[in-house]
């Protein structure tokens, strides 16, 4: 391969940000703007530099905070650092949503619109930032705003983001926001406080709680604080039972994993444990990106080390030396608290060379996505640590056997790892008398909408979304319930005379529904049902990779025949049938998960609600 | 040293296709073993030359026991595999496919899918009347994560002024189904020239050089290998894109004439397509086992020499000659792939006569 770059190069900025990422550059052939005395032997680059393609994404993301755009001198100079042809790499660049490719002002306030923060403020908070700095995404002036898919800041709507790029960039999550703070944030305004974490039953002082047992208890700025709270004693536990030992009491929990696809995560360790192929690697999948679902940044935010610990067993158990947690772009606070916990374990030796003196060795490196929900699934998630687009891989081969890199790998949703905690502590059987006989364990569930007391709640296996929504609280005073969103985007909408259905795989399996990701999100009688629907189709619309046909046009016909429904324009009755048709066929013929449940939503709410001739709805 | 290493033979494995019993080698797809039986899957991304995407979703098939349908053209077959190749559920993931290109996509020069929208009872027009079509260079300025709601009026397309930025070849990308397939052949398939990508996400996704900037400035060498491989006619010779513009386009008329390549040793086979005494494009087979359908810029189309009249020098005005000449000499090698690159540029000055 040749590679063929323009003339033009990147700014001062530019080049330090890329330098930052992978150190000066050791020749002119990788880009130094001096001849060096390396220069007289031999060009480097080759192999050498081709095997960084991993950094790629990090590198977009030090320009893109640097400049507050990817120039084409900033990725003529990256895909020369990195031998990496420039309409490759523009390719990668263009998939993410937080990279810009043209100009834009340096400040960008991100505003959620997504179905949990649009009439909480959302969509005011929208039109007032239009009044205020123009329509979105503006190149001129200091400061500009952005629409945003689902934040994950939903128990507080509405959600916020700002980043301000430059040579010490910065970003804010802001909830509830307000256009007089986001203004103030744009402006270079001091960081908001963290607010303590909306866990309304540990600020019951309710006791017995295994997932969120640290959460608001414990500094997540100290490993001293995490040891305090019985931090690390699971990881001195696994060390005793040996990584045959863990992988059989997870076999005997019957732990299946939280992320959506509910699979045994014990024969996961355990396939990833027997391949003979190495290296093997661990992720952490915190790409939590579902619109309603916030309970990965939760935990992260407020118990970043028992994350860590649970990857560090992970490591053990499968025979892993490294590990990766892949986290949302949108959560800075997430981020630094992670960076900072990942530091202090090292310093400590929970993580590095010889871990507890038991001869193994365990590291972890941060990722950040750019934006893409899809990379929350596990092969585009691959696709976007090793440096390329986001799009999701055929299967088989399974990411046991050819995950990250093409070696065994193990992938886990937060929420999974840290279950692994009680497993170990405690021991599987124990694990598995919560819950139901097929479903066992606690659950996080992530209550938003129109409750009294939104927030992060855990219950075991089996409780219904009845008692559920009484613990929190139930509908606002004067308003009746319309209608409950259960797993998210790509959930299903659940009727006030369903509510007596248990919350565990097998029951929601048996009716017609999913936890997914555990998003139960709320909507009463005021709800404009139509606009949720629209919503959510504009959402996958925009999710989409676009690799295969169902998925990128069934998207987009899907949200054309809603808008007809909602705009009163052609026949219902013809369109309905057609979108019934769009989305069997999503179902049946797209390539990954994001496709097959783009209309699962959708459908449910047709079958269940009068959504376009209902008075209640907003509708005709 | 002891002996050997032992390769086991494929073993055979026998499957049901459309409750017929059949016979077939492990390693086999869906898709061979279908057209060995004589059944017509469509297909449109799928290429014998390269390695399945999976993209397009029209060849996908029932299997007993998978929750979703699978891709023909990539999934291999198993030992007591249930197929489908016309269910119901099949029929109706075809029909759907086939009417979200049709009713997204210029397919008027796709080959076989009118015949498929007929056999499919497709109709891609209940989608509503095509959205206005995009100024040049608009889609290629499309951010991920970002697109204007729409009001259901106008059913949303790719349309778009073709791309004409060289003298060889036109890249008319509102008849692109994104079947990956020239990215492949540009790519680490055959070319490893790495000039195009896939650019932008979902409905926006298109085939873009680095900033959407003209191809004379990007990677690319020319060989035509990526149209070699469009399925639609996105990718087409400037003389073919020409003919059809006005309407003199007739394969009726045309002659194909197999011969080799005269400009190196390695022995390319060439078809030359001829309409009029003309040369109008030139093709390779793709299972010729020297070029498996690929060709240099030269072979490609450095055929400008064999209809050219006139004698060396008596051209009107053309010294210098014009920058990216059509006879893809002389000038591709320098300006248009800009980098000089070896191998697969235009070296030989003219034809070897």
């Amino acid at each position: 391969m040749d590679l063929v770059l323009h003339d033009v190069g990147p700014t001062e900025g530019e080049r330090e940000a890329v330098d930052a990422v992978l150190g000066v550059p050791g020749s002119m052939w990788e880009g130094a703007t001096e001849r060096l005395s390396s220069d007289d032997h031999v060009a480097r680059g080759g192999h050498a530099a081709r095997r960084q393609r991993h950094l790629l994404v990090p590198i977009l993301h030090a320009v893109q905070a640097r400049a507050g755009w990817i120039s084409p001198g900033a990725l003529n100079y990256i895909c020369r650092r990195l031998t990496i042809p420039p309409a490759d790499a523009y390719g990668v660049a263009s998939f993410y949503a937080l990279f810009s490719l043209e100009p834009q002002a340096p400040a960008v306030a991100h505003i959620c619109t997504d179905i949990a923060c649009r009439d909480r403020g959302g969509d005011a908070l929208c039109a007032e930032m239009e009044r205020r700095l123009g329509p979105p995404g503006a190149a001129d002036g200091e400061a500009t705003w952005l629409e945003s898919p689902c934040l994950g800041l939903c128990e507080r709507a509405p959600g916020a983001m700002v980043s301000i790029a430059g040579a010490e960039p910065v970003e804010h999550s802001l909830a509830p926001a307000d256009a007089d703070t986001v203004a103030d944030l744009l402006a270079g305004g001091p960081a908001p406080p963290v607010p303590h974490p909306q866990v309304p039953q540990a600020q019951d002082g309710q006791d017995g709680l295994r997932l969120l047992r640290r959460v608001g208890r414990v500094d997540p700025s100290s490993l001293d604080s995490y040891r305090a709270h019985g931090g690390y004693e699971a990881l001195r536990a696994a060390v005793d039972l040996g990584p045959a030992g863990v992988i059989r009491e997870l076999n005997d929990s019957q732990l299946l994993g939280r992320g959506g696809a509910a699979f045994p995560i014990g024969r996961k360790w355990e396939a990833v444990a027997r391949n003979p192929r190495r290296p093997h690697y661990v992720i952490c999948n915190a790409d939590e990106s579902e619109p309603g679902t916030f309970k990965d940044r939760v935990v992260l935010e407020h118990d970043p080390f028992a994350t860590i610990e649970a990857m560090t067993i992970a490591g053990y158990a499968t025979g892993a030396e490294y590990g990766y947690i892949y986290l949302r772009g949108e959560y800075p606070v997430a981020w630094e608290r992670l960076v900072e916990a990942i530091v202090q374990a090292r310093g400590r030796g929970y993580l590095g060379r010889d871990i507890l003196a038991a001869g193994f060795a365990f590291d972890i490196e941060l990722r950040r996505g750019a934006g893409a929900y899809i990379c929350g699934e596990e092969t585009a998630l691959f696709n976007s640590i090793e440096g390329h687009r986001g799009e999701p891989r055929s299967k088989p081969p399974f990411p046991v056997d050819s995950g990250l890199f093409r070696r065994p790998t193990v992938v886990n949703n937060v929420e999974t790892l840290i279950n692994v905690l009680n497993i170990v502590r405690e021991g599987g059987p124990r694990y598995a008398e919560i819950g139901t006989e097929r479903s066992t364990g606690p659950r996080l569930f992530c209550l938003s909408g129109s409750v009294r007391r939104p927030g992060l709640y855990e219950a075991a296996m089996g409780i219904t979304l009845r008692e559920l929504l009484e613990l929190a609280g139930g509908v606002p005073e004067g308003r009746t319930l319309r209608a409950v969103l259960l797993g998210g985007a790509a959930g299903r909408f659940m009727t006030p005379d369903e509510l007596d259905v248990e919350l565990s795989f097998e029951a929601t399996r048996e009716a017609g529904t999913t936890m997914g990701s555990g998003v139960v999100m709320v909507f009463d009688d005021a709800a404009d049902l139509p606009a949720v629907l629209r919503r959510i189709a504009s959402f996958f619309r925009d999710e989409s990779c676009g690799q295969c046909v169902p998925c990128r046009v069934g998207t987009v016909r899907q949200e054309e025949a809603l808008a007809r429904l909602a705009n009163g324009t052609g026949s219902a009755e013809q369109d309905i049938a057609l979108l019934r048709e769009i989305i069997v066929a999503m179902r049946d013929a797209s390539i990954c998960g994001l496709g097959q449940t783009a209309g699962d939503a959708v459908e449910s709410a047709l079958a269940k609600f009068d959504v376009f001739t209902d008075a209640t709805g907003g509708g005709r | 040293m002891s002996r050997a290493r032992q390769v086991a033979p494929p073993r055979e494995v026998e499957i049901t296709l459309n409750g017929e019993a059949v016979s077939a080698t492990e390693g086999e797809t869906i898709l061979q073993v279908a057209k060995r039986e004589g059944i017509e899957i469509p297909t449109l991304c799928w290429a014998k030359t390269l390695t399945p995407v999976n993209a397009c979703r029209v060849c996908v098939v029932e299997v007993e026991g998978s929750r979703v349908l699978p891709p023909a053209c990539a999934r291999k077959v198993e030992d007591g595999m249930e197929v489908q190749t016309h269910s119901e559920r099949v029929r109706h993931s075809r029909k759907m496919v086939l009417e979200f290109l049709a009713s997204s996509v210029d397919v008027s020069t796709t080959p076989d899918v009118s015949r498929w929208i007929d056999e499919y009872d497709a109709a891609p027009q209940r989608y509503g009347p095509p959205a206005p079509a995009f100024t040049a260079g608009e889609r290629d300025r499309l951010r991920a994560g970002h697109h204007v709601a729409p009001d259901g009026r106008h059913a949303a397309t790719v349309k778009q002024p073709p791309k004409i930025d060289n003298d060889l070849y036109v890249r008319d990308y509102a008849k692109c189904i994104l079947c990956y397939k020239c990215v492949q052949g540009c790519g680490t398939e055959w070319q490893n020239t790495f000039a195009i990508a896939v650019a932008g996400r979902g409905f926006d996704a298109r085939i873009a050089t680095e900033f959407a900037s003209p191809l004379p400035d990007s990677a690319c060498v020319y060989c035509g290998n990526c149209i070699a491989v469009c399925p639609t006619g996105a990718l087409m010779f400037k003389s073919e894109f020409d003919r059809r513009q006005a309407g003199t386009w007739d394969e009726d008329r045309q002659q194909v004439t197999t011969t080799i390549c005269t400009y190196c040793g390695v022995g390319c086979n060439l078809e030359l397509h001829e309409q009029d005494n003309e040369i109008v494009k030139v093709t390779s087979p793709l299972d010729h086992p020297v070029t498996r359908g690929n060709l240099c810029v030269k072979g490609r189309f450095g055929f400008q020499f064999v209809q050219n009249r006139a004698r060396p020098g008596e051209r009107e005005g053309d010294a210098p000659p014009p920058p990216h000449a059509a006879d893809g000499t002389g000038a591709s090698g320098n300006g248009a792939s800009g980098n000089g690159s070896g191998g697969h540029g235009p070296r030989g000055g003219g034809p070897p006569t």
